[in-house]
């Protein structure tokens, strides 16, 4: 049952494979903001950055969160690591983000189909919605499922000079993430405020 | 911050409660104000359009604001969040996880609805939650009444907020604002 999302014509990826394929690519201290669970479990395991942010909670607003980086430092590049369970809870941010239209943000979305970390029940959406086709339709024009890993690289390439926010959907396996985030919201805030330069160390 | 150190000008105190909201953020370099709206809001929030110096939005949930200010907060741009009572008792996950743990200033500005001639029962209902959980969080809130006062309380706060690293609500009472009046 888990991954019986709508036939689509992409390949069924690993989160910490492409995780780690986003990072690698990363040279300009650009900032990734990694949605609760899983989604920022893999982002610490793949390499800790000072210009990673580590949600703890707050399930849904990796995409707000993002946003509000990319509002506040407009020349910074603002990545965002999304589940679709956290997204179908804070739908509305997808049109406040079109609106807003912060050509510095890319989203990711990361989809399984499921709530993996409580237990891997499926979503509600899981059978029938499509997550990219509801970004197009809430104006982020912007928005591709990636095929493969190769596709999901160039889109993740392609968004890095777009003149509008992007949003990539992928759809990924149930495997579960790899490491375990440090779990201290003040260390982590002030090392990622570092990372943003708005902070200098004690 | 010279700011701090200044006491409440004639003219500050002369302004309607919605001038000194907007002079006070400007004062205290808060650019960015998301909101969900609310009748009472309604002239702040035009007035914050019409002025360059503020970015200011709506958002489809008030968490969706809040975790708006607080990336904008952690890149180095200060914000605040406007809302009425029924959208503050949307937060209590995203108080608890993200603002308080992480210390984050975050600066919250609630149209007290539910209260003092309210005419719907869910209105006054829901206003009923909010302090409980505001005190349940040992978060610092003030409810505005007097004009006179208005201006130290939010200055003062803001202040407070920022170099203690803790978010603060000010609740702006109908003895304040007039409220909103049973009009249809």
């Amino acid at each position: 049952m888990t991954n019986e999302t709508p036939a689509r014509n992409t390949k069924v990826m690993n989160r910490f494979d492409l995780t780690s394929r986003l990072v690698a690519k990363l040279k300009n201290e650009e900032a990734v903001i990694g949605g609760i669970g899983n989604t920022n479990f893999d982002l610490w395991a793949a390499g800790h950055r000072p210009q990673n942010f580590y949600m703890l909670g707050s399930m849904g607003l990796a995409f707000p969160i993002a946003l509000g980086v990319a509002l506040a430092q407009p020349e910074r590049r603002v990545f965002a690591l999304e589940g679709d369970g956290s997204l179908l809870m804070q739908l509305g941010s997808l049109s406040t983000i079109a609106t807003l239209a912060p050509k510095n943000l890319t989203m990711v979305v990361m989809d399984n189909g499921i709530y993996q970390i409580t237990g891997a029940q499926p979503t509600p959406g899981a059978a029938v919605a499509d997550i990219v086709a509801i970004a197009v339709a809430s104006g982020l024009a912007n928005s591709a499922w990636a095929a493969d890993e190769e596709d999901f690289e160039r889109l993740i390439e392609q968004s890095m000079s777009a003149a509008g926010p992007t949003l990539i959907g992928v759809r990924i396996d149930d495997k579960p993430g790899v490491g375990t985030t440090r779990r201290d919201p003040v260390q982590i805030r002030e090392r990622f405020m570092h990372g943003m330069s708005v902070r200098e160390p004690l | 911050m010279a700011a701090a150190e200044e006491k409440t000008s004639p003219e500050i105190s002369e302004m309607s409660w919605h001038g000194i909201v907007l002079q006070t953020l400007k004062r205290n370099d808060i650019r960015l104000v998301p909101y969900v709206p609310d009748r009472v809001l309604t002239t702040l929030i035009r007035n914050l359009h019409a002025d360059p110096f503020f970015t200011t939005f709506p958002t489809a949930r008030e968490e969706e604001a809040v975790g708006i200010v607080s990336g904008a907060w952690m890149g180095g741009m200060r914000g605040a969040v406007l809302m009425q009572t029924s959208g503050f008792a949307t937060l209590a996950n995203v108080l608890a996880s993200l603002a308080i743990p992480y210390q984050i200033p975050l600066i919250m500005f609630v149209s007290e609805r539910g209260t003092l001639g309210e005419f719907n029962y869910g209105q006054s209902l829901v206003c009923r939650t909010m302090r409980p959980v505001l005190d349940s969080l040992a978060m610092e809130h003030h409810t505005a009444t007097r004009l006179d006062e208005f201006e130290f309380i939010v200055d003062r706060s803001i202040k407070q907020a920022i170099t203690t690293q803790a978010p603060v609500a000010l609740i702006l009472s109908p003895l304040l604002t007039g409220g909103k009046v049973f009009d249809k």
